[in-house]
């Protein structure tokens, strides 16, 4: 990259921090204030913690002589999503114990904990720690959460997809001992400055790195939206995999009022075998670091390491100036949904499996449907595993003949079935967490959408689309943790109720939306769609998804693969 | 103090070489001996108005020091001049205030009077006085004050001296919303007449309304004294000598306990952010153009009313009127309504109460529960009860307006230890106060003056308040001197005060605060204020214990014992120790906690740390201001 440009302050603060030490310890330490230092907000990233604040009483704390009401956001490395039963109710106590008393499933197939104040983060981690479990890179730039196709119907597939998610997690990892010193109080490497980061070296990466695995046709884990992504190809006769093909440049992140930001999908960079994926993955990661935009964080992900270069081209020749072996042509996939499909499945291990919905992800008690509770007792009893997919919902997994009928004892008596009979539209949404922790949101999101959903249902039914599939996807910001930019509807934060609308983005996960209506008010959203659902019911072609048909019927123009985001919007304020 | 500095002015009636001598004299004098002096002068005044000459001196005056001239001292001292000891123990200054109120009656009668407070007295002193008055208040569940907890150990132990000849009389302060209402009272009076002295006045039990029937006690008590004497009383016109009557005499009111000043309230807000389940409000109140003062460590008197809503159950479960006549002990006369709100304690059921109410409705249930062997079931009984429980479940029929307010006591002022420094603050005083509500025996209760400033008085409102001095909690007078403050909940206010102190005077101590709470993100009260006088450099140290946000509570006595070493090189550095807060844990598990750190680090026994420890508050270099 060209280095005339003035470095982004976030470098220096990456080399100077002995591989992510910096004054962390110290500032963890001192009690007079529940935050910490910029420079170590930066850097507590890295250990899989974001600072954060509830928003809702801002406004009163200074009054009160109290400073911001800080709390740290917690999230866990979990490749593959999969943990054990053991492992679900250790994690669940320590929710009740250190932080607000819920899990929240993510869209990077983990869990986050929410309102855990400074002066129990050490104990937080140690008990993180003795459940085998870390949160290292979970956040930061560096290759963060491995996900890879959730459902163990395919039982081989998915075990050996869930392996590479490991392999690529571990091989990524940074090496330094910063978490374990610092969290768990571990003695110090004799001589840290001896310490090496193989692959990242002192600066580590210039913007966060995600990886993923599908298996199609599920695109469950949004392949088209990460930064590199590799698609099983599994052999029909022998049921095996073959290889994969590899994509790169997806991302979602933007910024509202920079045409120069913009969502895209993912380039296909080739082929590789089952064991060239790690290598490949590494390589992937050593250009994105010597190329990678180190000025602006803005343009720093992959999307326009590849676009600022020359292409999906320029890119692939450099991965292969680093790679021992050739990289093959791509081979033919079809993806036909992003969904998760709900309910009973059996592997072909023999193993029972059950995916259930879970609104927003968010793993609580509420009134009378004790999702926790229930979960809880179901993993006291469990033999086998729970595993998170990227749409934030669970499968309790690997249920034994033997245990299956104790196991639907409790999800009959716990009402969990219900969650199943969800309208398509609710069972295909994604919600950030957004407001009041979240320090980015700029509206509303998971509070919000159950709500919004509620209403468009009644505009579902009266046209008898009660179980159509459409995906949804509701954002507080435009950074794109719930990936709004590949939901047939998007709704991405612009201000205090107030929403961009995307319409257009295809149903598997391979077309953006585009910008229909800009700034709506949380009130004026349903008014917005009615017509155009009603339009759907009434002229949509037999099996044709409603974000093609915002497009055949002219609401919104085709999105190209990113940089032409913002151009061909046909409206842009909503009161045209 | 230099010695060249000028302290007798030269102005002052005597010749220059008098005056170099005095000047010389009063460098070089203690603050004993200033105390002294002061006593001996004022005495010795006193004595020459009533034509007589000062007895020998008392007590440890007589053991430790001489008169200065013995010239001075009047040749022929005559027969029959009684001289009176008057010995207090004081936690909130009451009983001082009444030891001092008592020197000055008794020197109107003629009787040469002398202090001390019971924390500067070895019980073998008490040997060989002729006349002692005790004055001692009961603290908490009949404990005896902070400061005379030694002596009164010593007191009702083998080492306590015979006291033949002795003539005594007692008067306890006390609250008869505790059961052991006024122990300490009972006994002293027990004790003495045990070690051989002889009671020449009953005992008083006085309740928190205590002034009106102290003062005619005092006054009865001296006259007691001197008709053993023979003497008669002296007439009080025209002879008060006391030292207040020296000074500039002020042109405005005087804001004090008999009439205290309405404050203004300039802010009120709840400290604890949203989610606690704690309510402390920080209340600023404006002084302005009161003329009063005081100093960190001090406490404020509130004089609340009643919730309005407690006033109409009792009007309605008794079905009386509030616009009734009735009049108080002194014969003033008032609607029963505001009666209720503004005169009388309403709430706090006591064992005296229930008495005067089975008597007057001849309630044989209650008169059994009162009996001494339901002891126990009485004191359960009380519990969680309010006197509104106890009309309702024990009405009385056609219960008369004038008996029911007979029946109450005086609604008493509450203190509070004072959360600003005056210096930082000019004419204004903060308080620190947690709003106290809870639920029992199906009833919402609230704590009267603690509800009376959340609820029912608003910013721009008055309230009337008067300073209630501490002399027995006060920074050093030297500011290098270092500090460690314990001051969990609500104990933080006065060290607020004492840092804003520190803060405004320069005193380059070092100051160490441990404070804890339930929850850090919704109890750390004054956090901005802490966080910005560490970044100041006033306060040097800070450890924090939130006992509700990991499942082992940690409280502020197992920070203490973490930093072990470090807090005992502090106090071997000469650092003071101060204690804030609640008595009925807190208090004791601090002083656990001191003594184990002494212990530990001073490589003791533990009676060598009792020692530690005692000479620690001798030196007054270990407060407690605990409730």
């Amino acid at each position: 990259m060209s280095t005339d440009k003035k470095l982004h302050k976030n470098e220096s603060i990456k080399t100077e921090s002995n591989f992510l030490r910096g004054n962390l310890e110290a500032e963890i330490d001192d009690p007079l204030t529940g935050g910490i230092s910029d420079d170590s907000i930066q850097l507590i990233k890295f250990h899989g913690s974001y600072l954060q604040d509830d928003r809702d009483v801002r406004s009163e704390r200074r009054k009160k002589k109290l400073e911001k009401a800080f709390s740290f956001m917690l999230r866990l490395r979990i490749p593959g999503g999969k943990v054990t039963a053991k492992q679900w109710l250790d994690l669940d106590k320590i929710a009740d114990t250190y932080a607000n008393g819920t899990l929240r499933i993510t869209t990077r197939q983990t869990f986050q904990f929410h309102g855990i104040i400074k002066s129990v983060m050490k104990p937080t981690m140690q008990a993180i720690n003795e459940t085998l479990l870390d949160t290292i890179a979970a956040c930061g730039d560096v290759n963060r959460n491995v996900m890879c196709y959730a459902n163990p119907h395919a039982s081989e597939v998915h075990a050996e997809v869930e392996k590479l998610a490991k392999d690529i997690s571990e091989h990524l990892l940074p090496k330094t001992g910063a978490w374990h010193e610092i969290w768990l109080e571990d003695e110090l490497v004799a001589d840290s400055k001896q310490e090496e980061e193989p692959i990242y070296g002192k600066t580590y990466l210039p913007r966060k790195f995600k990886t993923v695995i599908a298996v199609p046709p599920s695109n469950d884990v949004d392949i088209f939206a990460h930064d590199l992504g590799f698609i099983a190809i599994v052999d029909e006769k022998t049921e095996k995999i073959t290889g994969y093909n590899v994509t790169v440049g997806g991302g979602m992140g933007m910024t509202h009022g920079r045409e120069d930001t913009y969502p895209r999908t993912a380039d296909i960079l080739g082929f590789c075998k089952p064991n060239q994926a790690v290598e490949v993955a590494e390589k992937v990661v050593l250009v994105q670091k010597e190329f990678g935009n180190r000025s602006d964080r803005a343009q720093a992900r992959l999307k326009y390491t590849i676009e600022h270069n020359g292409g999906i081209e320029w890119f692939r020749s450099e991965v292969q100036k680093l790679l021992k072996f050739k990289l093959g042509e791509e081979k033919p996939y079809e993806f036909t949904t992003m969904g998760d499909e709900y309910g009973w499945v059996k592997g072909t291990d023999g193993k029972h499996h059950l995916t259930l919905y879970i609104q927003s992800g968010r793993v609580k008690d509420t009134g009378k449907y004790k999702l926790k509770t229930a979960l809880q007792e179901i993993a006291k009893i469990h033999d086998g595993t729970f595993i998170m997919t990227a749409n934030q919902n669970l499968i309790i997994a690997e249920i034994s003949d033997e245990n299956k009928p104790a196991i639907e004892k409790l999800v009959n008596e716990y009402q969990l079935f219900k969650s199943l009979h969800h309208t398509g539209l609710r069972l295909n949404s994604i919600s950030c967490v957004a407001l009041p922790t979240c320090g980015l949101a700029l509206a509303e999101s998971e509070r919000y959408l159950p709500d919004l959903i509620t209403e468009l249902e009644e505009v579902m039914k009266a046209n008898s689309l009660r179980d159509d599939a459409i995906t949804i996807r509701m954002t507080g910001c435009p950074n794109g943790c719930g990936r709004p930019y590949l939901g047939e509807i998007g709704f991405v934060g612009k201000g205090p109720n107030s929403y961009n609308v995307y319409l257009g983005a295809a149903f598997n996960g391979t077309r953006l939306n585009k910008l229909y209506r800009e700034s709506v008010p949380g009130d004026n959203i349903v008014p917005l769609l009615k017509p155009i659902i009603t339009d759907y019911a009434n002229n949509r072609l037999k099996g044709e998804h409603f974000g093609d048909f915002t497009i055949r019927a002219g609401y919104v123009n085709a999105a190209d693969q990113g940089p032409g985001f913002h151009e061909d919007i046909k409206y842009k304020s909503y009161l045209n | 103090m230099p010695n060249n500095r000028k302290i007798i002015p030269d102005n002052a009636p005597f010749s220059p070489e008098e005056n170099e001598w005095l000047n010389h004299f009063f460098t070089q004098m203690t603050p004993e001996q200033a105390n002294w002096l002061s006593g001996f002068v004022t005495g010795y005044q006193a004595l020459q108005i009533t034509g007589s000459t000062p007895a020998s001196p008392t007590l440890e005056q007589s053991a430790t020091y001489s008169a200065p001239d013995a010239s001075a001292a009047p040749a022929t001292p005559p027969a029959k001049k009684p001289n009176l000891t008057i010995l207090y123990g004081t936690e909130s200054g009451n009983s001082e205030a009444l030891a001092a109120d008592a020197k000055k009656l008794a020197q109107k009668k003629g009787i040469k009077a002398n202090i001390i407070d019971m924390a500067d007295l070895e019980v073998t002193k008490l040997a060989g006085l002729e006349n002692l008055m005790v004055i001692v208040s009961t603290w908490g569940e009949g404990d005896p004050p902070e400061r005379a907890v030694e002596f009164y150990k010593q007191f009702m132990s083998d080492a306590a001296p015979n006291l033949d000849g002795l003539n005594y009389s007692v008067l306890g302060l006390g609250d008869t919303s505790y059961e052991q209402f006024c122990k300490m009272g009972k006994d002293f009076d027990a004790r003495l007449e045990t070690l051989g002295a002889k009671r020449i006045h009953d005992r008083i039990d006085c309740d928190v309304d205590y002034e009106s029937a102290a003062n005619s006690w005092l006054g009865t008590s001296l006259d007691a004294l001197l008709d053993l004497n023979d003497v008669g009383a002296v007439a009080s016109t025209g002879t008060d000598v006391t030292v207040e009557t020296a000074m500039p005499a002020a042109t405005s009111v005087v804001y004090d306990k008999k009439n205290p000043f309405p404050a203004t309230i300039i802010d009120k807000v709840v400290l604890n952010g949203t989610g606690s389940a704690k309510e402390t409000l920080h209340v600023e109140l404006s002084l302005e153009e009161s003329g009063l003062s005081y100093k960190p460590g001090d406490s404020l008197a509130v004089v609340p009313t009643n919730c309005p809503d407690v006033v109409e159950s009792i009007l309605a479960v008794t079905g009386l009127s509030k616009d009734e006549a009735v009049t108080n002990k002194q014969g003033d006369s008032f609607k029963l309504f505001d009666y209720l709100l503004r005169e009388s304690d309403i709430t706090g059921l006591s064992k005296t109460f229930i008495q005067k109410y089975a008597e007057l409705g001849s309630n044989e249930e209650l008169k059994e529960l009162l009996k001494p062997e339901n002891k126990e079931k009485l004191q359960e009984f009380i519990y969680g009860r309010e006197i509104v429980d106890l009309l309702v479940d024990y009405p009385i029929k056609d219960l008369k307006a004038q008996d029911l307010a007979g029946m109450f006591r005086k609604l008493p002022p509450r203190l509070y230890s004072i959360a600003s420094s005056l210096q930082a603050h000019p004419d204004e005083v903060h308080l620190t106060v947690a709003a106290v509500r809870y639920f029992s025996h199906e009833r919402e209760r609230k704590g009267v003056c603690s509800t009376y400033l959340a609820d029912r008085v608003d910013k721009g409102e008055q309230v009337l308040v008067y300073i209630q001095p501490n002399k027995h909690f006060a920074l050093p007078e030297d500011g290098d001197t270092p500090i460690i403050m314990v001051g969990p909940g609500t104990g933080i206010a006065p060290f607020r005060a004492f840092i804003e102190e520190r803060k405004e005077t320069g005193a380059s101590g070092k100051n160490w605060l441990f404070f804890g709470d339930q929850h850090y993100s919704t109890d750390f009260l004054y956090q901005l204020e802490w966080q910005d006088h560490f970044k100041d450099g006033v306060l040097s140290k800070i450890d924090l214990a939130f006992s509700r946000d990991t499942p082992q509570k940690v409280y502020v006595q197992h920070k203490m014992l973490e930093k072990s070493a470090e807090l005992f090189a502090w106090l071997e550095d000469g650092a003071h120790f101060y204690v804030c807060g609640d008595a009925s844990k807190m208090a004791h598990d601090v002083h656990s906690a001191l003594k184990e750190i002494i212990m530990k680090e001073g490589k003791l026994s533990e009676a060598d740390a009792d020692e530690y420890l005692t000479k620690l508050k001798k030196e007054k270099r270990y407060q407690r201001d605990v409730y």
